[in-house]
């Protein structure tokens, strides 16, 4: 696969547009890359891509909780139900890695059936590791990426804390998977997470009693953190079998449900504004340090740059901030 | 003078068999007569992929799998071909066969209905061990539940309708050849057991009573490794151990359903591509190891060849094996005494000692809820990926000696391989279209409303929960064929992927070089401007796993990203991964024998789809003058078993990545 250079940029475009799946391996290569002048064509994509209107509307969907909590396996069955209604389907898999060699196994694929490989479910994993600081960069470009093709972005990501806040920047809808399990939701609670996604799911419900017990415990404890203002949005806690394909409709359309709420309510602009500014800062950083975003007024600034009326995407604004931080740097 | 104690009449000896089957049930039914010729005492079939996993010869995922590892059995008439001229009623057949036991089952006692034998005297083995196939030997078709189900149709079945069949065979073979520890042996297989006992207890059709004859028709199929002073404590384990599982768990009293009986296979894993002549000494040890305790000798014997490493057997090569077994047996005088380790405190010492880490193991394992819960969160496949990296490093560093691979390496010319024709086995190719042409016309003349009614009644009684086999024998005669039976199913159970343990498998491959490999990734990650990223690919039928394992495990330890799901994939599946994760380089691994189909097949498909730019190298049994075909076809590299150090492959990824770096 030949490395795209800038160039290669104009072609990365119209293999998207045509919806071409090595276009978009290419694309997402390119946007995790980085080496510098990579980078900017990187940004450069992004944006062209940002200002060109999909042909759908895109939806972003971030699933999340502990390890072997049926994650893949919860979005198989969901993949399967949705593939005939929607126009594509993306998958991004963030796997943690080795923090001593750096290197990961990546094995989420592995749960996809034969029915949703073969419908031609987009999914690449990604390792967690060398997204220093966190997931919201390199995920952010490549949700942003596949949002382009697909219709429907799907976020899997392992482990409870840090993890849930950046993708809860980056999705529409942040799902919760819960393992069945007494004793649970108290970590739940001490993580400080649950305050942050909009449904919660106790799958492996076809283990038996500890499923349903888990699922009102849960309940329970969200009715005690719930401030129930009128019109605000009360997560729902689900029971679901990614095994038996239980409860997967009910899962849907609670999706459905809050994916309705949040554009209506304002949240998800919200949200994709601190998603942006995430993004950016974060991009910065990683490339300049601390020292070289203080230049131009450190996050703060960026949020406000950002947050100003513009024709132009955060992508652009990125290359933007970065020329500023590097003729400043280089004035000194 | 002290008289030696000499027994009266000397033993008769275990029953000595050879593991067989290729091409066609015509081809192996001439194979097992000649056989039967020169004194061998049983037979033992071996199917081919397809079979295995439940594919008629013509499915699109049989090609290039028809007859190669096993013969092919479609339907009756190549069951009944099987067959030809060996009266049922006096052979003693093992079949290794897990899956589709209960359909092949089906289709034996339908052969031998056809020759006008009774059922109730059939005597033989169905393997039908599911959870090992999870674990190490891959031909599993549906969820755990769903096959343990069948499992125990067969054996609540067999137990009165055929009452000699042993319709189950524990196996801790194939756990050692997954890299198991003579611990882990014991413990997985005994859990594995302790499964399907409580899954046939729990059933109403089979009376409180009936459990003391279920328990003693269960029967074991265990490995024999080089370390035979150690494989001889362990044989005595396991019999130490199984009569306390029957006292304590199922309340079993008689002394002779108590009784550990088991056949063996000894040990491959360890049999070397390089000095392949050495492998007939190493098989010998071996077969002592199992033999040598008259208290826990084996009922049955089967060894590999000496060319193990380099591919099939020819018939040659299994006299060989065989007429190892007949001088053990009828030249030595093992048979005379009782057993020589009466009394042995140092023998005894070894034995109980592994008997307490295993009853550890096993408890650990029935706490997390039995060996099916322990396959479906990887436990088990985790630990053999991990004891079997620690085997591999113990190799590389030159702990672990393997004469002529790794110490006294040597050598002169071996006439043994000298001749041009590779000194194994060749199937050939015609055997492919042969047997679809035979399917094909079997299927148009069957009544085919006859097979369809068969069929419906297969599925009814899936429904209802009924034991499959009345139906299954039922379709056997209605000219139901395999992939039939099979996708019936397929369609009510849904298929399984079981999990590849190499996810959280600890990083314990580290070492001295391990440091200088992870400085050159870390390198080539600059250069790349990402990581490299590897596809280990298993294209095929093919479930042997422990080198894409290890390869898989040793590319993360040294810092790649690694994409590996595990076993039995299309080609086109591969090609997709490889493009959707954006990798550098694809390593494909077959050791079934058919990466001349396989791997052409994905280097076209890379081609048709602009990805030709992706290295690909290749790894398996691979015979030499395939090697350059495929070398010719596009292959970067390809790698066999003498090609051990796995440190040194990693180098060369590291190479071929960087030169492919644009
Ligand atoms: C262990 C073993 C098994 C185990 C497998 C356990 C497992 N989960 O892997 C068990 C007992 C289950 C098994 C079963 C069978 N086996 Co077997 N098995 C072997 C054996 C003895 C060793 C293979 C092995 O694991 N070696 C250790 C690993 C680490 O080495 P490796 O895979 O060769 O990998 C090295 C290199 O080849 C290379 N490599 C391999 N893959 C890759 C990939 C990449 C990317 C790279 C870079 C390198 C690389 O690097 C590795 C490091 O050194 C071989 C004979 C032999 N001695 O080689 C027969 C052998 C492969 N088996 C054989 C057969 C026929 C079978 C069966 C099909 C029999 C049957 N009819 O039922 C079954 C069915 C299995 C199935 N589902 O497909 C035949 C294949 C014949 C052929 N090719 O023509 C062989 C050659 C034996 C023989 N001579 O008959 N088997
Ligand atoms: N009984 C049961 N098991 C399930 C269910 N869903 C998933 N599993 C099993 O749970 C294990 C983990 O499933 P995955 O889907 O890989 O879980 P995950 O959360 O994606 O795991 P990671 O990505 O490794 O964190 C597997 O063995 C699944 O078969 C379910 O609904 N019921
Ligand atoms: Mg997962």
């Amino acid at each position: 696969m030949s490395q795209p250079g800038r160039g290669a940029v104009s072609q990365i475009l119209e293999g998207l547009a045509a919806g071409d799946r090595t276009a978009v391996s290419e694309a997402l290569n390119l946007v995790d890359d980085r080496r510098p002048e990579q980078r900017e064509a990187a940004l450069e994509l992004l944006d062209a891509l940002a200002q060109r209107p999909t042909p759908h509307t895109p939806y972003r969907v971030g699933i999340t909780g502990a390890p072997g909590a049926g994650k893949s396996s919860l979005l198989n069955a969901v993949v399967e139900r949705l593939r005939d209604s929607v126009t594509g389907i993306g998958i991004i898999a963030v796997d943690p890695s080795s923090q001593r060699s750096g290197g990961a196994l990546l094995g989420d694929r592995m749960r996809l059936s034969g029915g949703a490989r073969e419908s031609g479910v987009f999914l690449r994993s990604m390792a967690a590791r060398d997204r220093l600081g966190g997931l919201a960069d390199a995920t952010q470009a490549s949700a942003a990426v596949l949002s382009s093709v697909f219709e429907w972005v799907f976020i899997e990501t392992v482990g409870i804390g840090q993890s849930e806040c950046e993708v809860a920047q980056l999705v529409d809808t942040l799902v919760f998977v819960a393992q069945p399990g007494a004793g649970d939701t108290l970590q739940f609670m001490k993580a400080g997470i649950l305050e942050l996604p909009d449904l919660f799911v106790v799958n492996k419900s076809d283990t038996g009693p500890v499923a349903e017990r888990t699922r009102s415990e849960l309940q329970a404890t969200l009715g005690l953190l719930g401030s129930a203002d009128e019109g605000e949005w009360q997560p729902p806690v689900l029971l679901t079998s990614a095994r038996d394909r239980q409860g997967i409709d009910a899962l849907l359309e609670a999706m459905a449900a809050h994916q309705k709420h949040a554009r209506q309510s304002g949240q998800l602009e919200d949200r994709r504004q601190n998603g942006r500014v995430n993004f950016a800062v974060e991009s910065l950083a990683r490339r300049y340090g601390e020292y070289g975003l203080a230049q131009i007024g450190g996050a703060q600034a960026v949020a406000q740059r950002l947050a100003a009326p513009s024709e132009r995407s955060a992508f652009a604004l990125v290359l933007e901030l970065g020329r500023e931080i590097e003729s400043a740097l280089t004035r000194r | 003078m002290p008289k030696t104690p000499h027994l009266e009449h000397p033993d008769r000896p275990w029953l000595i068999r050879t593991y067989s089957g290729h091409s066609s049930a015509q081809a192996s039914n001439a194979l097992y007569r000649r056989n039967l010729a020169s004194g061998q005492t049983g037979l033992s079939v071996a199917f081919d992929l397809p079979t295995q996993t439940g594919y008629d010869s013509d499915h699109a995922l049989a090609r290039g799998e028809v007859g190669k590892v096993g013969v092919p059995i479609c339907h009756i008439d190549d069951m009944a071909t099987l067959f030809d001229q060996i009266p049922l009623d006096q052979m003693n057949t093992s079949m290794t066969i897990n899956a589709t036991a209960a359909w092949l089952l089906a289709l034996y006692v339908a052969a031998a209905e056809r020759q006008g034998v009774r059922p109730d005297t059939l005597q033989g083995t169905t393997q039908n061990d599911i959870i090992k196939e999870y674990l190490s030997r891959g031909t599993y078709v549906f969820p755990p539940e769903a096959s343990i189900r069948m499992t125990s149709d067969i054996v609540a079945y067999t137990v009165e309708e055929i009452p000699k069949w042993n319709p189950i065979n524990i196996c801790s073979y194939h756990l050692q050849e997954a890299g198991a520890t003579p611990v882990q042996e014991i413990a997985f297989a005994m859990a594995n057991a302790v499964a399907v006992l409580d899954a046939v207890r729990a059933r109403e059709d089979v009376p409180e009573e009936t459990l003391g004859r279920v328990f003693g028709r269960i029967s074991f199929f265990l490995n024999a490794g080089i370390r035979f002073v150690e494989e001889t404590c362990k044989c005595r384990a396991m019999t130490a151990l199984w009569s306390e599982l029957g006292r304590e768990r199922y309340g079993i009293e008689d002394e002779r359903m108590l009784r550990f009986r088991y056949g063996v296979q000894v040990n491959s894993l360890g049999l070397s591509e390089a000095q392949p002549e050495n492998n007939i000494v190493r098989i010998a040890l071996e077969a002592l190891g199992v033999t040598l305790s008259r208290d826990a000798r084996t009922r049955s014997l089967q060894l590999p060849a000496w060319n193990e490493a380099l591919g099939l057997p020819r018939p040659w090569d299994q006299q060989l094996s065989l007429r190892t077994q007949q001088i053990l047996a009828y030249e030595t005088d093992l048979l005379e005494y009782p057993d020589l380790f009466e009394g042995s405190h140092v023998v005894e010492a070894h034995t109980e000692a592994l008997l307490q880490d295993a009853r550890t193991e096993l408890q650990k394992v029935l706490e997390m809820g039995g060996a099916v819960s322990a396959v479906e969160n990887a436990y088990m496949k985790q630990a053999l990926v991990e004891s079997h990296t620690l085997r591999i490093r113990a190799i590389e560093r030159g702990e672990q000696i393997v004469v002529g691979v790794n110490r006294f390496k040597e050598t002169t010319d071996s006439p043994l391989t000298a001749q041009s024709e590779g000194s194994i086995l060749k199937v050939d190719d015609s055997a492919e279209r042969e047997q679809v042409e035979r399917l094909q016309s079997f299927r148009s003349a069957r009544n085919s409303a006859d097979a369809e009614a068969a069929l419906q009644g297969i599925a009814d009684c899936l429904k209802n929960g009924d034991n499959i086999l009345p139906a299954s024998i039922r379709a056997a005669h209605a000219g139901v064929t395999t992939g039939e039976w099979a996708d019936t199913l397929r369609r009510l159970f849904g298929e399984y992927r079981a999990p590849t343990g190499v996810g959280a498998a600890r990083s314990i491959s580290a070492g001295e070089d391990t440091d200088g490999l992870r400085a050159r990734v870390e390198a080539l990650s600059e250069t790349l401007g990402r990581r490299p990223k590897i596809l280990v690919g298993k294209p095929g039928l093919d479930g042997h796993s422990n080198g894409a394992e290890q390869i898989a495990v040793k590319a993360r330890d040294v810092g790649m990203e690694v994409v590996y799901d595990g076993i039995r994939l299309t080609p086109e599946e591969i090609v997709q991964s490889a493009r959707d994760e954006g990798v550098h380089v694809i390593g494909l691994s077959i050791l079934s024998g058919s990466h001349g189909v396989l791997v052409r097949d994905v280097l076209e498909r890379l081609n048709k789809e602009g990805l030709q730019g992706i290295p690909v190298i290749v790894g398996g049994i691979i015979p030499d003058d395939d090697a350059a075909a495929l070398r010719a076809a596009g292959v970067k590299r390809i790698y066999t078993p003498k090609d051990f150090d796995l440190s040194r492959i990693m180098g060369d990824i590291v190479d071929i990545v960087g030169e492919a770096a644009p």
